[in-house]
């Protein structure tokens, strides 16, 4: 079978040329992503479907603890030009989802966003909620930079630390995210090596 | 619940086959096509990568983005199972470690390795260290076997002409990625001989061969190819040998004992249906284990019978010693000249497009044998973790935007960091030698059962100051040769006190040894094809049977030796007849 068959195989060129499908994702950035909800993959087993409708059916954040995530996720991945921020993209309720997939992660960031509201209230006398984005981001200053921060915030900087991470990780892989990334792959093609133009610009002789 | 009761079935096949991976689908493959009527049971579902692989997919279509919640290598991974079973337990000895990775499925491992395919070399099976046992067979005698599986399955790679690291029938391999490149500059200055990967993996059509796909080069093989365009046993041999007629494969069936007569001989085995935990049992005229090394030994030991009060096959005192796996540890970082790089698709192929043969032959060191290095890298597809611990890397480079110098961050700064360094990233992970040794082994733990209520495995195993001084050399190996590429490193660079990174036994999923070969039925549980020395229709045909693995993936060399025990089987059965 060559190449082609095996495309043909997959269903991937039955309507014309394998060129149509270079172009085939990240074609709307602006739309909410879509995550797998009840349908059931081929391939996934049982058991891990009905574990994820379950997870589905919990909610563990409160209404307060979703708004302060939702804030600062999007302190985190902002908006730009060119791709959305965290919000649009829904990574919030991806954050609601994984922690309890991986429920190492739920202490720490419940636990975290208390410190958080506690340390708000000292400093500003209100819930990091309802902060003006000015005093938010001061007491971002003082936990998002691990080696310049006061020891005396560092339980503040383990939080931020985990929130930035899976921030990360429930942005970079929606389509949007991808997109941002300028992931190029994930399609049929053919690998033929670097580009010649990028060898030659990193010094490396045509072979 | 009703009372126990075993249902027997008459049928007497020629071979009952226990596991359905490369070992168990070679040797079925070869007896299916020699006209034989096989009987095939596998523990876990069937599998077939056409309807069942992940192949494709996108992040966002797994709500856990891709983590490993419930498969250790991800979600769209291919291995159902892992290194914890839920209901099938296993114990260690106090103090020692091991990891026991299991998958559960048509096609067993083989459906998400690495498709990392060496053949072990002359060194390999006579070693000339004098600390390694050798073989009781000689490269030459496998050499046509080796020969024969490049030619049935595929397999890419160069014609290189070096002594240990014989050279296969390959088709053409795929080229280096950027990093890569960087990779061999730095690999070059340190001494360190890079050449291409050698992979099963069909880069092109392989000559006679309707049934398999050719290689798109989504660098998924992980996932299993629904194509057919890597090896996988369920693709390449179980589904394939279905086709003969002669093939039946029972899914979701847990063997629980090899059931044997008064003279010892094996008469067929009984099994468990994990689903509905019916009890069967089947007859065959000769039983062939490819359950895994651990699996087929822990088969063994739980087969007591008059004749082998001990278990069967274990006269020696044998089965479930000389458990080996590989070595590993790893460095990694990222290359500062691949910020901001020019985006394009470079998935290539998911095996390796180089590796570094261990290059010091036989050279007197501190330690026995060697290691060869897996190299990795570049702008993977995205998943959960992937820009995890940005802080502990992100003020590694040089700012460009005018912002301070600081680690971490958020807001739009952080976000392009996450953009700039995408695709920088870089690596390398060694594979070596570890010793087959009798003080490591697995035993039948005596006070504890699975669910199926099956005595369960104990571990003992401990790393020597071989193995750890080989992680050693990697450690400084790995350093210096990101050095000479112009990497950072980011990973920790562990010390003799977290020996060096040694990876846990059990976690590079090599493990052998648990029935070795060999020519004294005192000192070996098998003969040199394969045949339990005093269970004459007894087989082992995965990793079992190794005296001491190389630094090579153990793949190639299972699927090589099986087709010889196969070939002997059908050898044997002529003698009777005639």
């Amino acid at each position: 079978m060559n190449r082609r068959d095996s495309l043909k195989a997959l269903g991937l060129i039955a309507a014309g040329s394998a060129a149509a499908l270079s172009n085939s994702s990240c074609d709307s950035p602006t739309k909410p992503t879509k995550v797998v909800g009840d349908e059931k993959l081929p391939g996934v087993q049982d058991f891990e479907h009905e574990r994820t409708q379950a997870l589905y059916s919990e909610q563990y954040f409160d209404k307060h603890e979703m708004a302060t995530i939702a804030i600062l996720t999007d302190l985190i991945i902002p908006k730009d030009d060119n791709s959305p921020s965290a919000t649009e993209v829904g990574v919030p309720d991806f954050i609601e989802f994984i922690v309890k997939d991986i429920p190492s992660h739920k202490l720490p960031i419940r636990g975290g966003l208390k410190w958080l509201d506690v340390y708000a209230q000292k400093k500003f006398s209100k819930a990091f909620v309802e902060l003006s984005k000015e005093n938010q981001t001061s007491i971002l200053d003082e936990i998002a930079y691990p080696s310049k921060a006061k020891p005396e915030v560092s339980q503040g900087v383990s939080f931020f630390n985990l929130m930035r991470d899976l921030t990360s990780s429930g942005y970079l892989t929606t389509k949007e995210g991808i997109s941002f990334l300028g992931y190029a792959g994930n399609r049929p093609g053919v690998w033929n090596g670097v580009p010649e133009d990028i060898l030659k610009e990193h010094g490396f002789d045509l072979a | 619940m009703g009372t126990f009761q075993i249902k027997e079935e008459s049928t007497v096949y020629d071979a009952i086959v226990v596991g359905s991976g490369a070992g168990g689908g070679m040797a079925g493959y070869i007896l299916v096509n020699a006209g034989l009527k096989v009987l095939m049971l596998e523990a876990g579902p069937f599998f077939d990568p056409a309807k069942d692989a992940l192949q494709l997919r996108w992040p966002w279509e797994s709500p856990r983005r891709g983590a490993s919640t419930t498969r250790p290598f991800g979600d769209f991974d291919a291995a159902y199972g892992g290194w914890q079973i839920e209901g099938e337990p296993y114990t260690h000895e106090k103090g020692t470690e091991f990891d026991w990775f299991r998958a559960r499925m048509l096609g067993g491992r083989t459906n998400h390795w690495g498709r990392i395919s060496l053949r072990m070399g002359p060194d390999d099976f006579k070693p000339k260290d004098n600390i390694t046992d050798a073989w009781p067979i000689t490269y030459d005698e496998v050499k046509p076997f080796y020969d024969r599986v490049d030619r049935m399955i595929g397999i890419y790679g160069t014609v290189e002409n070096l002594h240990n690291e014989p050279d296969g029938i390959f088709l053409k391999p795929p080229k280096p990625r950027l990093n890569e490149h960087y990779i061999m500059r730095g690999a070059k200055k340190s001494g360190v001989t890079v050449i291409p990967g050698r992979g099963s993996v069909l880069t092109e059509a392989l000559p006679g061969n309707k049934d398999r796909g050719t290689c798109f080069y989504c660098g998924q093989c992980g996932r299993a190819c629904k194509v057919y365009g890597d090896f996988s046993s369920s693709s390449c041999l179980v589904i394939p040998a279905m086709k003969t007629g002669n093939l039946t494969v029972i899914d979701n069936a847990m063997v629980r004992e090899i059931l044997s007569n008064d003279e010892g001989l094996a008469t067929g085995v009984s099994y468990v249906n994990t689903k509905d935990l019916k009890e069967y049992s089947v007859k065959g005229k000769t039983i062939i284990l490819g359950a895994s090394a651990c699996e087929s030994a822990r088969l063994m030991l739980n087969s007591k019978s008059k004749a082998h009060p001990g278990g069967i096959g274990n006269s020696s005192g044998l089965v479930g010693k000389y458990l080996h796996d590989s070595t590993g540890a790893d460095v990694g970082g990222f290359l500062p000249q691949l910020l901001d790089r020019k985006r394009y698709n470079e998935d290539g192929v998911g095996s390796v497009h180089i590796y570094s043969p261990w290059w010091l032959g036989d050279k007197k060191l501190d330690f026995a044998r060697g290691y060869h290095i897996e190299y990795w890298g570049g702008m993977g597809m995205p998943s959960y973790g992937s820009f995890h611990g940005v802080q502990n890397y992100n003020h590694l480079a040089t700012r460009t935007d005018g912002l301070p110098q600081e680690s971490g961050g958020y807001g739009l700064s952080l976000k392009n960091d996450y953009r700039r360094f995408y695709g920088a990233s870089v690596g390398m992970s060694g594979r070596g030698t570890a010793l087959a040794r009798k003080e490591n082994y697995c035993e039948i733990d005596p006070n504890k059962v699975d669910k199926f209520g099956i005595p369960v495995l104990k571990f003992n195993y401990t790393w020597t100051n071989e193995e750890v001084k080989q992680a050693k050399h990697m450690i400084e190996t790995f350093q210096e040769i990101m050095h000479n590429m112009g990497a950072v490193i980011t990973s920790n660079i562990p010390d003799e006190s977290q020996l060096y990174g040694l990876a846990t036994p059990g976690k590079i999923i090599h493990e052998g040894g648990t029935t070795r070969m060999g020519d004294n039925s005192n000192t070996s549980v098998l003969n040199k094809w394969g045949q339990a020395h005093d269970c004459k229709n007894l087989y082992v045909v995965d990793a079992g049977p190794f005296v001491q693995q190389g630094d090579k993936n153990l793949t190639w060399t299972i699927l090589a030796l099986s087709m010889r025990t196969a070939e002997y089987i059908l050898q044997e059965k002529k003698k009777l007849n005639s």
